[in-house]
């Protein structure tokens, strides 16, 4: 067979955008990319946000988001160029050749339907398969995607099953109509990182299995080295490098690749403990108002000063919560908090400004951290104003002299966040903590909405300052790449308790317990052939089962 | 430069007209609020540009008169009611637990009695003067900007800065007028166009019924309630406050829809 299954020559598209304040223009979001898939391969599109990634496998369904239209070239599916079909023709591809599994299950799936009604409707309505043929289908399918009990749970609604299950549901969903062709889009990038790999599993057998060809797209190199034949590297709409998976991650050709292949090798040497901690939990419990169940159980960690300790854990281990009883936003039902040498008392209305002051909080979404009707300079310029009483050209300076050391520079004083990019918005936080200086801040997974290579520079700009000023963090991350990179002792939790606690090369190293090696080993690596390794290692079974 | 949609543009000239019109009445007005001038009911003339009213006062000096006493009332007592509002609706919702179950229950015991109805009877005790129906009507209308202020502000606190405002430890009214209310100033703008008209509307209709405005001031409720009867021998007299009532509701709300679309899409804005 000669002509490729997918043929994608010159595809520009472009996208509206609207300027506060200025007139709409029209943009040129993807610059001319050509590639080929062959029936049964999985090319990965991978690239940081606004590469152009999603856009472009939609564009395998001849199909453009709101605002966004396909200006330019040819998209083929098996030897029809679909951007020239018309409508009747483009539903029939669409859900029959081609089909999407999207990166959030939970938004995607109607919750008033039943898992099994949605799973066969595009089978169905295409005329590829009678509802009963279609059922039998899926049943199948739920059954190799490793679903619990795949005779029934198509009775079920989206909300009666877990995240990672929805997410193989709609793998299912995409599968069922026997397409020629699956467009993943970043399917596992909302998942905790132990059930990610459940998913990965599920969708490279499902893809080996039914011989269905696939665009995987992601922002994580690691997980698509784990499934895919080639990779095509974008970055802000065109095409950086294209090659085999091996020749991609083990001889990267381009910077910029070569960046994202090397990214998170931050290495950081633990440093021992000196003096008196400054922070010390002793015995704290807590609990949400009107629940009955304990969030956290007999929290003990500490801090030394000039320190890192993270917390790692999945969504809903408590690690949140710790750092809202730490701050006062949530006061434990039992335990102590010293810091510095005094007891913090339970309340943060009762807690003296000094206190206040020491520790500061950096947040995950820097968007919603900072009010979007203050300029830059409000928001750092508020701390010096309040707990230094710092007026006019002293103030100034002090703020410019904070976004120098967050490496912004001059000009950023006057403008307001929506100005700002993700990780320079991060930087603003950053500085926004600073400003009080701090004896302890508390980081709040700060990297996690951000891209690798952002997220690399913030890391970095953390690990430095942490040097200069001399502040601990209290790092808290369900990312253990990140750990690696930052902690100097670290705290496992699940399920409210803390399973392993210590020096990062103490809890690094074997013997570990079931759990932080289930964690430890779910962690993508970058090499080919890590996830069928892993598999087969493991203790236990992932949590989010 | 910023540019104004058309359909703004006649909404700005008409409103500053009216408001204009209410400012420099002494000025503009042919004749005297109360003046006797003519016959009952005249037809328009040069001398009477809308005729007379019921004793014969000239109608258009009664009309800008009557704008400027409602326009008046109705200004002073939405920006009673948006001050009243919004600072108790904003408490309520930034200090959450039992300040904000008291206050939203006792607002919803003022708002469960008709407006009209509990205006009436306080009406009927109190002496009507414009300084009693200015503070009545800000206060009962206050509840609905209330509603507004707190579902707007409840959003708002469970943002991440005004945790990080908590965190350093701002007072109250930091978090209310620094933190929350450049953020929920659109929607209450937009709602201030509307609840301006409701008060027009609702001015008009106390005198109407005799318990607004007393005259022989003028207002536009009142020049309907002469004029009414004038109704059955073909005479306009008592539709003019009607079209006036009109043309001022849809020139507010062509600015209040601009305002709007404006403030949302400023930097940072949200809707």
């Amino acid at each position: 067979m000669s002509e490729p299954l997918l043929k994608v020559r010159g595809l520009k598209i472009g996208a509206t955008i609207y300027p506060p304040g200025e007139k709409s223009r029209d943009i040129e979001i993807v610059h001319g990319v050509d590639f080929d898939l062959e029936a049964g391969k999985v090319l990965g599109l991978i690239g940081e946000s606004g590469a152009g990634k999603s856009t472009i496998g939609l564009a395998a369904m001849a199909y453009g988001r709101g605002g966004v239209e396909l200006t330019g070239g040819e998209v083929w599916v098996n030897g029809r160029d679909v951007l020239q079909s018309n409508m009747p023709d483009k539903r029939k591809l669409r859900g029959a050749e081609v089909t999407y599994v999207s990166q959030s299950a939970a938004a995607s799936f109607n919750p008033a339907k039943r898992i099994m009604e949605q799973v066969t409707e595009a089978a169905i309505s295409q005329g590829k398969f009678s509802r009963k043929q279609a059922e039998e289908r899926a049943v199948a399918l739920f059954e190799k995607l490793g679903l619990p009990d795949p005779e029934n749970i198509g009775s079920r609604y989206p909300h009666q099953v877990s995240g990672g299950q929805l997410q193989r549901c709609m793998t299912a969903l995409a599968l069922c109509p026997q397409p020629d062709l699956v467009v993943f889009d970043e399917p596992t990038t909302a998942l905790d990182v132990t059930t990610q790999i459940d998913v990965l599993v599920a969708i490279k057998n499902a893809i080996r299995d039914t011989g269905v060809a696939a665009l995987y797209i992601t922002h994580d190199l690691a997980v698509v080295a784990q499934v895919s034949d080639h990779i095509m590297v974008l970055q802000k709409g065109a095409m950086v490098e294209y090659g085999t998976t091996d020749q991609i991650i083990n001889n990267p050709v381009e910077e910029y690749t070569r960046a994202l292949v090397s990214v998170r090798s931050i290495k950081h040497i633990e440093k021992e403990p000196v003096g008196m901690p400054i922070l010390k939990v002793e015995g704290v419990t807590a609990r949400y108002k009107g629940t009955n169940f304990d969030v956290l159980k007999n929290i003990n960690v500490e801090i030394h000063p000039g320190q890192t300790l993270a917390v790692v854990g999945e969504s809903g281990s408590g690690k949140s919560t710790l750092a809202r009883v730490i701050t006062g936003l949530l006061p434990p039902t039992a335990g102590e908090i010293t810091f510095d040498g005094r007891t913090l008392t339970r309340e943060l209305a009762t807690r003296p400004l000094d206190d206040l002051r020491e520790f500061q909080m950096i947040y995950q979404m820097a968007d919603t951290a900072m009010n979007p009707r203050q300029t830059v300079g409000t928001i750092i310029g508020r701390p010096l104003e309040f707990y230094f009483g710092l007026k006019g050209k002293a103030k100034q300076e002090r703020i410019q002299q904070l976004l120098d050391e967050i490496e912004l520079g001059e000009g950023f004083q006057d403008r307001y966040p929506a100005e700002l990019s993700g990780g320079q918005k991060q930087r603003v936080c950053i500085a926004r903590a600073l400003a009080a200086k701090p004896k302890l801040i508390i980081c709040d997974e700060v990297t996690s909405a951000l891209d690798p290579l952002v997220a690399d520079g913030i890391l970095k700009l953390l690990l430095r300052l942490q040097k200069v000023e001399d502040v601990a963090y209290l790092f808290i991350t369900h990312d253990l790449a990140t750990v690696k990179a930052i902690a100097d002792s670290i705290a496992v939790m699940f399920q409210g308790k803390v399973v392993r606690y210590g020096p990062k090369s103490q809890v690094l190293a074997p013997p570990f317990d079931d759990y932080t090696d289930l964690l430890l080993s779910s962690v993508p690596e970058m090499r080919i052939g890590w996830l069928e390794e892993t598999i087969a290692n493991r203790k236990m079974e992932s949590a989010g089962n | 430069m910023i540019r104004i949609p058309p359909a703004a543009l006649i909404g700005l000239f008409f409103t500053s007209l009216f408001f204009l019109c209410a400012i420099f009445a002494p000025y503009i007005a042919p004749y005297g609020m109360a003046e006797v001038v003519g016959d009952v009911w005249e037809p328009s003339s040069s001398e009477f540009l809308l005729g007379t009213d019921s004793i014969g006062r000239d109608l258009l000096s009664r009309m800008i008169w009557g704008g400027r006493t409602t326009i008046f009332i109705a200004t002073a007592a939405t920006i009673l009611s948006f001050v009243t509002g919004a600072t108790l609706g904003f408490f309520a919702a930034v200090s959450g637990g039992w300040v904000d179950q008291a206050l939203s229950r006792f607002i919803d015991l003022i708002m469960s009695i008709p407006s009209l109805i509990f205006a009436l009877v306080v009406l009927s005790v109190l002496p009507t003067t414009i300084f009693t129906l200015i503070v009545l009507m800000g206060l009962l209308d206050s509840t609905r900007v209330f509603r507004l202020a707190r579902a707007v502000a409840v959003d708002i606190t469970v943002m991440d800065y005004v945790e990080a405002a908590r965190l350093r430890g701002e007072k109250i009214g930091w978090i209310i007028f620094r933190e929350t209310l450049p953020n929920a100033l659109s929607p209450l703008v937009a709602e201030m166009g509307l609840r301006f008209i409701f008060m027009v509307l609702f001015v008009s209709t106390l005198s109407f019924l005799g318990l607004g405005v007393q005259p022989p001031q003028a207002d536009w409720g009142g020049i309907v309630k002469d004029n009414k009867e004038g109704i059955n021998y073909g005479i306009q007299a008592a539709l003019y406050p009607a079209y006036a009532i009109a043309a001022l509701c849809i020139s507010i709300n062509l600015v209040a829809d601009w305002i709007l679309s404006r403030t949302t899409s400023l930097k940072g804005g949200r809707g």
